[in-house]
């Protein structure tokens, strides 16, 4: 079992109302702003489940805004997310799916487009708490809490990848905490997701892409 | 120094002659990432978004979000100190002051969640209570918040602190229980009787259901945060006399949990029963979320 601080008890500090609905939201939005290589320009949230049905009542439609703009749980202005938005120059929409069933009852899809055309869509589920876990990108299924300095990186399933990956996060004395493959079909494109107690170095990262069968990399920091 | 049960935490308090705070503090800096200064400036963060939140809905009041709430907590603060209060001083305070951190966090203000948002009012309501009458420091309020983190944690470890799993029970009864060991340890109580008020506590509240009407920590989790805040300054009275609860603290934790798991899904933060599952229950969820 992890340590549980004083302040995992009494915290966090949070723009309410609800950990789940409100602080989860905020949480998972600000770590798929995180993936994005460029700032962004458009986002579309699919609300699923229990966000469906009561995301007004829980401000979670703002609470996810709000992330997308780079605030945290606690910043107060997760209450003006909207017209903060427009001043921001980013453009958003709400699409409300209460007919699909998702694996948990609090999900969300983030549909991301950057300034430059980049488009990124991830899935995220808010857990209790306020803790979240990214569960999809793209249409692959992963699984990452953003707890930790993650590297993600999109490459051709072949053999010898993770040997690859695994002699560059070695070659710069990254300690591993979690790795984990995951796949759409063999052969096909995968995700691994690292994840690593401390900084990942930045200049990790054109060193793995050296590899033909490593196609993108996102890197979020803790 | 660590600890994993209530009867842990007696012992080292006895071996060492500490309170509940002083260990749990200890156990902070022994097993924790942060220093004395961080943990220092973290509980002063804490202390003045608790007053925040209490002090806003007394001067300037909001509506919720979802229209269930807002202004309560000022009605009973004002109507306490008529001659018609029947509460006294501390009472009427520790309501006011649960309800005012609901009303903050139903219009998305800013808020400590101890443990949970949903209960968030009674911790802050009790203790700011007690500081205002008995004008205690913040460095005892700080004991107090340290004193009340080891019964949550010791909840979140061996019981549970979710209304989804376990009701409301979990969420308000843990934040009572957290609540009245801190008033009996800022009182001068030992160890065993801040567990006897954290056991009598949670044995009050058992079974306590949730239920939130349109699914939204409104209604009627406003008016729970001031039982659970009358509930805690009753068990600390209770405890500070010398009344004991024939049940130790670890076996009603655990006790909380199994009831917990046998409260019906309808009636753990789902709105399908309860307050929420009555007709007018039913028609405000769906003039709500529509």
């Amino acid at each position: 079992m992890n340590f549980l601080s004083i302040f995992d008890v009494i915290g966090p500090n949070m723009i309410g109302p609800s950990s789940s609905h409100t602080a989860g939201a905020v949480s998972m939005a600000l770590l798929a702003r995180k993936m994005l290589p460029e700032p962004i320009k458009k986002v579309v949230f699919t609300l699923y489940g229990s966000f469906a049905k009561t995301y007004h009542g829980h401000g979670t439609d703002r609470a996810l805004l709000g992330g997308i703009l780079g605030f945290s749980t606690d910043d107060p202005r997760i209450r003006d997310a909207f017209s903060l938005a427009e001043e921001f120059g980013v453009e958003y929409e709400y699409v409300i799916d209460e007919k699909t069933v998702t694996d948990h009852p609090n999900t969300a899809d983030i549909a991301m487009t950057g300034i430059h055309g980049y488009e990124l869509t991830v899935r995220g589920e808010s857990i209790g708490g306020g803790k979240i876990k990214i569960v999809r990108i793209g249409n692959i299924d992963v699984e990452f809490t953003g707890e930790y300095s993650t590297l993600i990186v999109r490459q051709i399933d072949i053999p010898g990848i993770v040997a690859h990956i695994s002699q560059c996060l070695s070659n710069h004395n990254v300690n591993i905490a979690f790795m984990r493959l995951f796949r759409e079909d063999k052969g096909a494109t995968a995700y691994m997701v690292v994840e690593s107690d401390e900084r990942i170095p930045e200049t990790i990262l054109s060193e793995i892409k050296s590899n033909p069968h490593v196609r993108e990399l996102m890197l979020v920091q803790i | 120094m660590d600890f994993k049960s209530g009867q842990e935490l007696l012992t080292i308090c006895t071996q060492h002659n500490l309170p509940i705070s002083e260990v749990m503090y200890t156990r902070e800096l022994t097993c924790g990432s942060l220093t004395a200064e961080q943990v220092g400036q973290k509980l002063n963060e804490i202390l003045s978004i608790m007053r925040n939140a209490v002090n806003e809905p007394l001067t300037a009041p909001k509506r919720s979000i979802g229209g269930l709430i807002g202004g309560e907590a000022k009605r009973v603060a004002d109507f306490g100190k008529t001659d018609k209060s029947i509460c006294g001083s501390l009472m009427s305070m520790a309501i006011s002051y649960s309800m005012a951190v609901l009303e903050v966090n139903a219009s998305m203000g800013l808020i400590v969640a101890a443990p949970t948002a949903g209960s968030s009012g009674v911790l802050p309501g009790v203790l700011l209570a007690l500081q205002d009458s008995r004008h205690l420091t913040d460095e005892a309020l700080h004991a107090g918040l340290l004193n009340a983190s080891a019964i949550g944690y010791l909840l979140m470890r061996n019981s549970s602190v979710s209304g989804a799993e376990a009701g409301c029970q979990a969420e308000v009864g843990a934040a009572s229980a957290m609540a009245a060991s801190a008033v009996v340890e800022l009182m001068g109580g030992t160890p065993a009787m801040c567990l006897q008020a954290a056991v009598i506590a949670i044995s009050n509240l058992l079974g306590m259901v949730c239920d939130p009407i349109a699914g939204l920590v409104e209604s009627p989790c406003q008016s729970r945060n001031s039982v659970g805040a009358a509930n805690a300054v009753t068990c600390a009275e209770l405890a500070l006399a010398g009344v004991t609860h024939p049940v130790p603290f670890d076996e009603m934790a655990e006790a909380m949990l199994r009831v917990g798991r046998s409260i019906p899904f309808e009636l753990r933060e789902t709105a399908m029963g309860g307050c929420a599952g009555t007709p007018t229950g039913c028609a405000l969820g769906c003039s709500i979320c529509k």
